[in-house]
């Protein structure tokens, strides 16, 4: 029931970042022909875009920006041919067109588009082709720069560190006792996260896999209630194709290594089939492998960066209109799909948990049921 | 698209911080809390099995108790009734040994009534045999005064035993 819910808000959610996105790539088109006249930073003032406020929203970005006042600069660490570069984010100045270059070591370095990109040796600007691609740079890849999701990861794992081991210390004081304080908070969604791992793992094996289980199920619940925060600039941890990317190989790497004969042998001669649809049925099956964790991947980052996109979409009805009575409509509805979140916000950490559960169960199953 | 695109800075901090989380998470959280609900959870259910035991034995010593009261009854409604009839016992008892008592004392009344009455027609008779001999010598003393009459006598009594 849950998970058929969930894949119809997944799609939902899908349609309604694609449409954003198409949105986005019209209106670019169309700034770019008015290029010709004013610098682009006039007509984003001059023309509020939705779309891409919105989906800029969703980046991760080198910098905590509260307000444009407040905007706290986060370390650039970055590995160059000519090894480590590290500078203050701030070096920047805010630039995020490509304009302002900072040098280090010899290498020249911009931001642009939420990306930091290594001119080319000899340019000193850079040139941009038709589609606003830069030319004369690349993109740093061994980008190792505590930008503002790495921020958040440290945030969470502290939170979960604190909130954790505050309530761990209440159970090591030893007795039988009815759990207080913030351990009665804890105590019953812990137990819900080890039931989930219990009714999906056979037997006793479920024991191995819960503190796994237990720890993404968190990590990623406070993410996802980290981003939803108003006015800690939203940081869309968890709605990062990067970490959700991450999570789910670290399910998909404790299916492969845990994996018993049992699990193969449902992949390379599925029990009850014909011999003649093996041909068929293999490769399915060998994709399903693969499948799997990617649907666990991209459910949590649609999921989450919709979410955050379409409160920055509809708060954004007060911009497009330039009327502060269109926040009539703006604010109640904002506040109905934030309410939305802190559901899905649960939701998804139960989800990717119990699926997570699901796969690691299937693939450690040594009996038929 | 950018969005869509991973980076490797995120899934380096975020797999560095996510592997120390989940080793410290796993020695100093989840295994003490999961730990500490086990047992609790093991307690609950032998103090419940405790529980129910002791209502079996609670049950078990009511009857023993209902059992014992209804013996611990009837031994005292017997121990009242005996003690009735030896009390009533006793009181017949008492009542013929005093009946006996008295019947020995008017027994012994009797006896001693009637000895004193032989004593006394004893001591009357010999009080009578007395007055009879002095009356008797008076009475001779005055017959045998004459002396013809001594002689008739003396020979009446001479008379009498040579008929013998």
């Amino acid at each position: 029931m849950i998970l058929k819910n969930s894949m119809v808000l997944s799609v939902l959610t899908l349609v309604f970042a694609v449409g954003v996105s198409f949105g986005s790539h019209a209106s670019h088109h169309e700034m770019e022909g008015n290029e010709l006249a004013e610098t682009t930073e006039e007509a984003i003032e001059k023309e509020f875009n939705a779309a891409e406020h919105a989906l800029h929203h969703a980046l991760d970005s080198y910098e905590f920006h509260f307000t444009d006042d407040i905007v706290i600069p986060l370390p650039v660490i970055l590995w160059t041919d000519n090894g480590l570069v590290t500078f203050m984010s701030s070096e920047f100045h805010h630039d995020n067109d490509g304009h302002h270059i900072v040098e280090r070591k010899g290498m020249k370095f911009v931001k642009f588009h939420e990306k930091i990109y290594q001119l080319e040796e000899g340019a000193t600007a850079v040139a941009f082709d038709e589609e606003h691609h830069p030319t004369n740079a690349h993109k740093i890849i061994l980008d190792f720069s505590l930008t503002k999701n790495a921020v958040t990861i440290f945030m969470v794992a502290i939170l979960m560190l604190l909130v954790f081991f505050s309530a761990a210390r209440f159970y090591k004081k030893g007795g039988v006792r009815a759990p207080r304080g913030i351990a009665g908070w804890v105590e019953p969604v812990v137990l819900f996260v080890n039931d989930v791992a219990k009714e999906n793992i056979e037997g006793d094996k479920y024991k191995k896999f819960a503190p796994y289980l237990l720890t993404v199920f968190f990590f990623i619940l406070f993410g996802n209630l980290l981003g939803l925060i108003p006015f800690l600039a939203n940081p869309n941890m968890t709605g990062s194709i990067s970490i959700t990317l991450l999570l789910a190989m670290f399910t998909f790497i404790i299916q492969m290594v845990y994996s018993r004969k049992n699990f193969w042998g449902h992949i390379f001669a599925p029990p009850g089939v014909p011999v003649v649809l093996y041909p068929i049925l293999i490769p399915i099956e060998i994709a399903g492998i693969f499948i799997k964790p990617a649907a666990l991947m991209i459910r949590l980052f649609a999921n989450i960066t919709a979410g955050h996109i379409i409160v920055v979409s509809l708060i954004s009805i007060i911009f497009v209109n330039q009327s502060a009575a269109w926040a009539g409509l703006s604010v109640p509805m904002t506040l109905f799909i934030s309410t939305l979140e802190i559901l899905v916000a649960f939701l998804q950490a139960y989800i990717f948990t119990m699926l997570s559960a699901l796969f690691i169960g299937m693939a450690v199953e040594t009996s038929h049921h | 698209m950018d969005i869509v695109t991973p980076a490797v800075g995120q899934i380096f901090w975020g797999g560095l911080v996510f592997l120390i989380l989940l080793v410290l998470l796993a020695k100093f959280a989840w295994k003490p809390i999961l730990g500490a609900v086990n047992d609790r959870e093991r307690t609950i259910n032998e103090s419940l099995e405790l529980a129910e035991k002791t209502k079996e034995e609670m049950k078990n010593l009511q009857a023993e108790n209902e059992a014992l009261l209804k013996e611990a009854r009837a031994e005292r409604d017997q121990m009242i009734k005996d003690a009735k009839e030896i009390a009533s016992k006793m009181v017949n008892d008492a009542k013929d040994k005093a009946k006996e008592e008295a019947n020995k004392v008017l027994v012994n009344a009797r006896e001693t009534i009637n000895t004193e009455k032989a004593a006394a027609i004893s001591e009357l008779k010999t009080q009578v045999a007395a007055f009879s001999i002095e009356i008797a010598e008076k009475v001779v003393r005055r017959e045998l005064a004459a002396d013809d009459k001594q002689a008739a006598l003396a020979k009446k009594l001479a008379e009498e035993i040579n008929l013998n």
